[in-house]
């Protein structure tokens, strides 16, 4: 029986299955959590997944080459879903043509103080290349952010994680911060919003309201787009 | 659903071989994603199909980032060495990024447009009036 049991184990626990079922399981559970939590930004379902799979990483002894072969199945679908973002970028684009001279200015002015500002401070600590092209897509929507990383020698799950405390953070202080520099314009709030802290920005914009909603996620659209566009010049030119 | 799913996988093909072609450091499902905007924009419309299979793949975009994510327990050393750097990174830069966009767009928005606008009339935009949750994981998208 214990025999029968162990050897069950051995084949599960190195079968891609496994790992993917548990991946699947684990945001299953993470989501759920989430909504109990009423979305609230420090109840993150991806902090939840990835702290679920790493205690069962931990608890089993499994390594995370073992996982990956697994989760590689999950992963290999953020191209896909990556290119599917066009949609609502495309569908934002047509609502905002009566705004595109402002749109464009705080989107060249927003998008390139995200990137200096947080390359800036990382290189005065003294941080390496490849720390400074994992800070640098930090503003950016994760699968963005991730592709950019790997792009420019960075480490993509660092910059995961990087991208995650930037939502966190710019959702919570946004609402007081506009108030603080009496920025009224939801667009312009909501437009900011998303372009520095992406899909958590947009989500609390949409709870403020419909019009801040939209132009968050018109600039976490345009902002991916610019930072990638704007890093790998960079990186042609210096790189 | 498989359609849809093969113009999502078709335009990440030519993104991903057009950056090699080229030989540009560009992230080839960003170059995907700018296609498909792109050929949306000529043709004028989606399509139903198009537009539910993406919905659904972007309502679960979270699951997309485990894998990645997880591996986070290897870069023990770089958090631990340049924790402190990324930190004040992220902070000070996420604030000074919110503001620059938001004052830009506003000061250029009101110079174009200098007839007050009812909405920003009002500068008590109300944080409670809208729901919470907003159906499934808008908030869970990164």
């Amino acid at each position: 029986m214990s025999a029968g049991l162990s050897s069950t184990w051995v084949y599960l626990s190195t079968s891609p299955l496994l790992w993917l079922t548990v991946t699947l399981l684990a945001y299953a559970a993470a989501d759920w959590i989430s909504i109990k939590a009423h979305r609230n930004p420090l109840a993150s379902p991806v902090v939840i997944a990835v702290a679920l799979v790493i205690l069962l990483l931990e608890a089993t002894g499994t390594d995370y080459e073992t996982y990956f072969k697994g989760a590689q199945f999950v992963n290999f679908l953020l191209g896909p879903a990556t290119v599917a973002l066009g949609v609502p970028l495309w569908r934002n684009l047509r609502t905002v043509r009566s705004v595109l001279v402002p749109l464009g200015c705080a989107l060249v002015a927003g998008g390139i103080t995200a990137m200096v500002s947080a390359v800036g401070i990382a290189w005065l600590f003294g941080s390496p290349p490849e720390i400074l092209a994992t800070v640098a897509p930090k503003s950016v929507t994760t699968p963005i952010a991730m592709a950019i990383a790997e792009t420019l020698g960075g480490i993509p799950s660092l910059a995961a994680i990087l991208v995650l405390v930037t939502g966190i953070f710019g959702s919570i202080i946004v609402t007081p911060l506009m108030n603080l520099l009496r920025v009224s314009d939801p667009a312009a709030r909501g437009f900011a919003a998303g372009l520095a802290a992406h899909g958590f920005g947009t989500a609390r914009a949409f709870q403020v309201n419909e019009i801040a909603g939209t132009f968050a996620g018109i600039g976490m659209g345009l902002n991916g787009a610019f930072t990638a566009i704007v890093l790998s010049l960079l990186s042609a030119f210096f790189g | 659903m498989l359609q849809a799913i093969t113009v999502l996988f078709l335009c990440q093909l030519a993104g991903e071989a057009l950056v090699r072609f080229l030989r540009l450091p560009f992230p080839g499902p960003v170059l995907g994603m700018l296609l498909l905007a792109a050929i949306l924009t000529v043709r004028g419309r989606a399509g139903p199909e198009l537009e539910t299979t993406t919905s659904v793949i972007l309502r679960n975009l979270v699951l997309l980032y485990i894998p990645v994510s997880v591996g986070i327990i290897r870069q023990g050393a770089n958090l631990s060495r340049y924790g402190l750097a990324l930190g004040t990174a992220i902070l000070v830069s996420t604030v000074l990024t919110l503001a620059v966009t938001a004052l830009v767009f506003q000061f250029v928005a009101r110079r174009r447009n200098p007839i007050p606008d009812p909405q920003i009339s009002d500068p008590q935009i109300s944080d409670r009036g809208a729901a919470r949750s907003r159906g499934p994981n808008r908030e869970a998208t990164p």
